[in-house]
């Protein structure tokens, strides 16, 4: 010690080392616990989050017969600054895999790029074929920054109700801002449409995420602090529909060849037992591979079958609209079920006739009958009697009160059924007439609102609804397809449809006298072709006249065939609503469609001597030609309005690069002398 | 004098030895966990490194202990023959040398691959203790002090010729017991503080190094306020020090880097010590962080990753997974440092100080020069060792391939060290005598 002690240097050279230790445990300090840089960086490589896509929920009908089945696909995903990133990318092997060329797979991974940026994962090939899967599976340690993720898709065994179900897609950059979908990622799938949007939540689970431990090759090795960190995947909840698979599948069979709707209701719960919207498409069209492709297809048809006639389209409801101005006369008093008009083939009152199929003397001596024969002077007189009610003072509170009750009816607005882009037809009220005829109206100008011509329009969906209205005498719940969610009839989500609708509160000695007329419809009028058997059918035809703009001139179509009907009328199961466009008389073709329904609904089969109608349905092309002239009109319209604003685009431009022209040509002539 | 009747295993520096046991099984147990995938594979696996090492461990302690048995005179009488031996390997090595990694500083017999290099580090500090502990040395003439140098630099020189830079710059190691037998303070100043500002001016940014520089001048100024009564020259001697520094760090090697340095050569040393270029260091159509070494930038995100206190023993997702090359060699020191953070890192660089100023302690207790020469030799390698190590996993200094003593796995580099540490403590054992 000694020594060391009388030594400066020994303290110099021991000082020098432990200043060098001071400098690394600094250093330490500075790497290990100041920064926190490093541990983010090295969960960055190490920790693999891979998310865990629960199975969505399945759909299944009133029956428990599934309408769709899950089905497991993969999707090719990159995050494009992790590519290369640690270890460089084996693009030969993944274009060999893959069948790309390097300039192909450069053009891939600028798409990703534009899509979603270049931290976030995109799509690089969606429901990759298993084939290809197994083999990506196999060497995707070479491929840093790709992984296969897990999607559920659907396939649909009876391929019916497309557009009832809806179809599932990625989600959008647009839906992304939307706060719904705050918790989704680019490249989830999600419900576009149908009760697949509607029910998203619910069908769609709880992520599960699971995190692994992966090694410089990029493959999971170990789960990571032993799973505690994990959570698992919960699958979605199921929905079970009111709908009847077989009714549906067996309603877009009868619609085929035609366009319109179909649409039966259980009156005693709202529920929607069927919705057919024809022309109808077979919805694993929107899944798959082809599945943009086909969308295309689809939007490009003059029929429309994207289209939902159900709840979109608007008809004027003709004759099936009697059973509602016969209701509303009633409950206002403007008549009893006992008056009758003395029609003589047509409605003279106004001036110009309104005509009337029927002239013999009687066919309208009161409500029953007027009904069973379909009397258009009757219910036009029976439409103004209400609404140049006494009571009301005159023809604009009268027609409001008119309107109160077609609001109330469920006319004129979305009815809220559970599927996307439901639409609300429509119902004038005063102010529309005073816009149309300049505050100068009065009953005249719109009696055959009373036989359901003129300024109305509703969707099959409201007509169907309505008549659960009368058949149930009084009131009617929103219609929906959805029964139980996850087992649970009373879901919050289920609420809304558990409301009792009890329109103005109307007397069910007026819904009995309505009831009878339609029943008399049936087994006197004309709907015969609906009678069934040992089944009280109450129903009514309708023929509508329609018009639509050809070579700019207003052109008469043929007639829309439309039918309502419900029964059994003391007991009514199930209510209906058809409409089959620009093919004849109600009872021609609405009519059976509708009675068949009924038919294989309540007795479960359809009998033998019906057979031929059922086959001439099935067998009918009523799709006229000029719907698509009409169509592809309106298609070269709009192509053409389009061009004309390109054209004019182009002419600004190549205008301010001709004004550019100019200028610098003067400027040349000023400054250098020169002349072109 | 009673050690002197105590046999020389009662004489022995037990302290140095557990410092040293406790270093070597830290460092199995690092090499261990670094290559630990699960517990299915066999413990006892020849095959496995850590086995490997713990075999090199029991060769070592079996030489150590041949050499403790020997007379400590023997040391002293073969020292410039072990010398001349040790240069004539290093010159074999040029013409049967084998190349491993690029560098062609191995010999290969059959399996085993042996680095003269390695070897002569313990030839020349025998050499150098007895040419520094001879009667007729003059350590204050230019003469002897060339002499030294010559015997430090002529190995150095012959390993950079093998391609081996890391290994050559641990010979400097040698100026420490040069100082401390006399050479002048200037030497040693001027060595580190072209050492620091090299790598500072590299690593800190330029304003702040000013200021840094600045404050060490006034710092000086004031310590040395006695001096510069006495002698204004100490004045500009320091202001004359400090333009040098500022203008080395603030003109000369901004300049060169811009300007003279080709865009690889500067990707070149800045990936070396695990950075991106600066931005006013790139070139046109050079691209801006790309080039950080990937082993320097892996091994401090393994190390940075550690936290306080790790992530617990087997649990170091980077090592584990091989995210970091050359984890049971150089870049030891990831493992410990990922799974036991920043207390277990901090205690790792204690016990190397420890074992360092135990071993100064033990030189300046020495009766005779060569022991003490020899002892501050060991202390300066170990000290090269455990600082370039270090600095370069931390990304302090660029990558040169050196080992960390008793951690880093190998043969040669564990057994060098046990051989450097057995004659020290043989010598020490004798340190009443004077061994001449």
């Amino acid at each position: 010690m000694k020594n060391f002690a009388e030594s400066p240097r020994a303290w110099i050279i021991a000082s020098l080392f432990a200043i060098m230790a001071i400098v690394l445990v600094a250093r330490l300090f500075n790497l290990q616990v100041v920064e926190e840089k490093y541990e983010l960086m090295a969960n960055d490589q190490a920790i693999y989050r891979k998310v865990i896509y629960p199975a969505r929920g399945s759909i299944v009908d009133r029956n428990g017969k599934p309408m769709l089945y899950n089905n497991v696909t993969f999707d090719l995903m990159v995050t494009p600054a992790l590519v290369g990133k640690h270890n460089s990318m084996d693009t030969t092997t993944f274009c060999r895999i893959l069948g790309l060329d390097t300039a192909g797979f450069a053009k891939e991974m600028l798409k990703v790029v534009k899509k979603t940026g270049k931290e976030k994962p995109g799509v690089f090939k969606s429901e990759v074929s298993k084939e290809l899967n197994a083999r990506l599976q196999e060497n995707m340690y070479l491929f840093a920054g790709f992984e296969l993720v897990e999607r559920s898709t659907r396939s649909y065994p009876k391929a019916a109700g497309a557009l009832m179900l809806g179809y599932l897609s990625e989600v959008t950059p647009a839906m992304l801002t939307n706060n719904r979908f705050a918790s989704y990622r680019q490249g989830d799938y999600v419900g576009m449409s149908g009760l697949e949007n509607i029910y998203e939540e619910e069908l769609r689970g709880i992520r599960g995420v699971q995190y692994l431990v992966r090694d410089v090759m990029n493959r999971p090795r170990d789960a990571y602090k032993s799973g505690t960190m994990d959570t698992a995947a919960i699958g979605g909840k199921e929905l079970e529909l009111f709908i009847d698979a077989e009714l549906q599948a067996y309603g877009e069979k009868l619609m085929s060849g035609k366009m319109g709707s179909a649409v039966a209701i259980d009156p005693k719960t709202g529920g929607i037992l069927a919705m057919i919207s024809a022309p109808s498409f077979d919805p694993n069209l929107l899944t798959g591979e082809g599945k943009g492709r086909n969308f295309a297809e689809l939007n490009k048809m003059a029929t429309k079958p994207l289209f939902n006639y159900a709840t979109q389209g608007s008809y004027m409801p003709g004759s099936t609209f009697k059973p509602i101005t016969g209701l509303v006369g009633l409950d206002v008093g403007a008549i009893t079920p006992s008056f009758g008009y003395p029609c003589s083939g047509g409605y003279y009152a106004c001036g110009k006739r309104i005509g009337c199929t029927h002239s013999g003397g009687g066919h309208a001596a009161n409500l029953r009958v007027a009904m069973a024969n379909s009397c258009n002077a009757y219910f036009v007189d029976v439409f103004r009697k209400v609404v140049d009610f006494k009571n009301y003072g005159g023809v604009h509170t009268g027609l409001q009160k008119w309107h109160d009750y077609m609001i109330n009816f469920g006319f004129g607005h979305p009815l809220g059924v559970d599927i996307t882009g439901e639409l609300g037809g429509h119902i004038p009220d005063s102010s529309f007439f005073n816009r149309m005829y300049k505050g100068n109206w009065n009953s005249c100008n719109m009696a055959i609102i009373g036989m359901g011509q003129g300024e109305i329009a509703l969707t099959p969906m409201q007509i169907a609804n309505a008549m659960c209205l009368i058949a149930n005498k009084g009131y009617y719940y929103t219609p929906h397809f959805v029964k139980k969610i996850g087992g649970d009839a009373n879901h919050p989500k289920l609420a809304k449809f558990k409301e009792k609708h009890t329109p103005m509160h109307i007397a069910p000695d007026a819904y009995q006298a309505i009831i009878d007329g339609m029943a008399m419809v049936v087994t006197n009028g004309t709907g015969k072709v609906a009678k069934l058997p040992g089944i009280n059918v109450a129903g009514k035809t309708g023929t509508v006249e329609n018009y639509a703009m050809v070579y700019g001139k207003k052109t008469k179509l043929d007639n829309h065939s439309v039918f309502v009907c419900f029964a059994p009328k003391e007991d009514p199961k199930i209510a209906i609503a058809v409409v089959v466009q620009n093919s004849g008389y109600g009872a021609t073709w609405a009519g059976p469609v509708a009675s068949l329904m009924m038919e294989k609904y309540l007795t479960d089969s359809v009998n033998v001597k019906r057979k031929f109608l059922e086959d001439k349905m099935f067998n009918a092309n009523l799709i006229k030609k000029y719907t698509y002239v009409i169509d592809s009109m309106q298609r070269e319209k709009d192509r053409i309005r389009w061009e004309l604003k390109m054209a004019d685009k182009n002419m600004q431009a190549a205008m301010a690069k001709r004004g550019d022209t100019v200028l610098v040509d003067k400027m040349m002539e000023k400054f250098y002398k020169i002349k072109k | 004098m009673a050690q002197h009747r105590k046999s020389v295993l009662g004489r022995l520096d037990w302290l140095t030895v557990l410092l040293v046991f406790l270093l070597v099984a830290t460092g199995i147990m690092a090499v261990y966990t670094s290559e630990y995938t699960s517990f299915d594979e066999p413990f006892f696996d020849m095959q496995r490194s850590h086995m490997k090492q713990l075999m090199f461990f029991g060769l070592s302690c079996f030489i150590g202990l041949v050499i403790i048995f020997t007379d400590s005179k023997l040391f002293y009488s073969l020292a410039n023959l072990s010398y001349l031996f040790g240069i004539l390997l290093l010159l074999l090595t040029f013409v049967i040398g084998g190349e491993v990694k690029g560098s062609h500083s191995f010999i290969k017999l059959g399996s085993f691959t042996f680095q003269p290099g390695e070897a002569c580090k313990i030839f020349t500090a025998l050499c150098l203790a007895r040419f520094l502990a001879a009667a007729d040395t003059k350590f204050n003439t230019l003469r002897h002090r060339l002499t030294a140098a010559g015997i430090v630099l002529l190995p150095c020189l012959l390993i950079i010729l093998q391609n081996e830079t890391g290994l050559a710059l641990v010979y400097f190691a040698f100026f420490f017991p040069m100082y401390r037998e006399g050479l002048p303070n200037s030497i040693l100043l001027i060595g580190i503080t072209s050492v620091v500002l090299f790598l500072s001016s590299l690593l800190v940014e330029r304003l702040p190094l000013f200021i840094a520089i600045t404050v060490v001048a006034l710092l000086s100024v004031w310590v040395l306020w006695r001096q510069i009564q006495k002698q204004k020259a100490v004045v500009l001697f320091i202001v004359g020090a400090w333009l040098i520094a500022v203008t080395f760090s603030q003109l000369v090697v901004p300049y060169v880097f811009k300007n003279i340095f080709k865009g690889y050569q500067v990707e070149r040393i800045y990936s070396m010590l695990g950075q991106d270029v600066p931005l006013e260091f790139q070139k046109p159509g050079q691209l801006a962080g790309k080039d950080a070494d990937y082993n320097v930038r892996q091994s401090k995100i393994a190390i940075g990753s550690g936290g306080l206190t790790g992530k617990g023993i087997m649990n170091g997702t980077q090592t584990k997974y091989s995210f970091v090359p050359e984890q049971h060699t150089d870049f030891v020191f990831c493992g410990i440092g990922e799974q036991f953070g920043f207390i277990g890192s901090s205690l790792l660089v204690l016990l190397y100080l420890s074992l360092m100023l135990r071993i100064v302690f033990i030189a300046e207790r020495q009766r005779s020069t060569f022991s003490r020469v020899y002892a501050y030799s060991v202390a300066s390698i170990l000290f090269f060792h455990f600082a370039i190590n270090l600095s370069m996993t931390m990304g302090l200094a660029p990558v040169i391939g050196i080992t960390l003593p008793m951690l880093s796995y190998g043969g040669t580099s564990l057994m060098s060290f046990s051989v450097l540490l057995a004659i020290m403590l043989r010598l020490d054992a004798d340190r009443h005598i004077l061994i001449r």
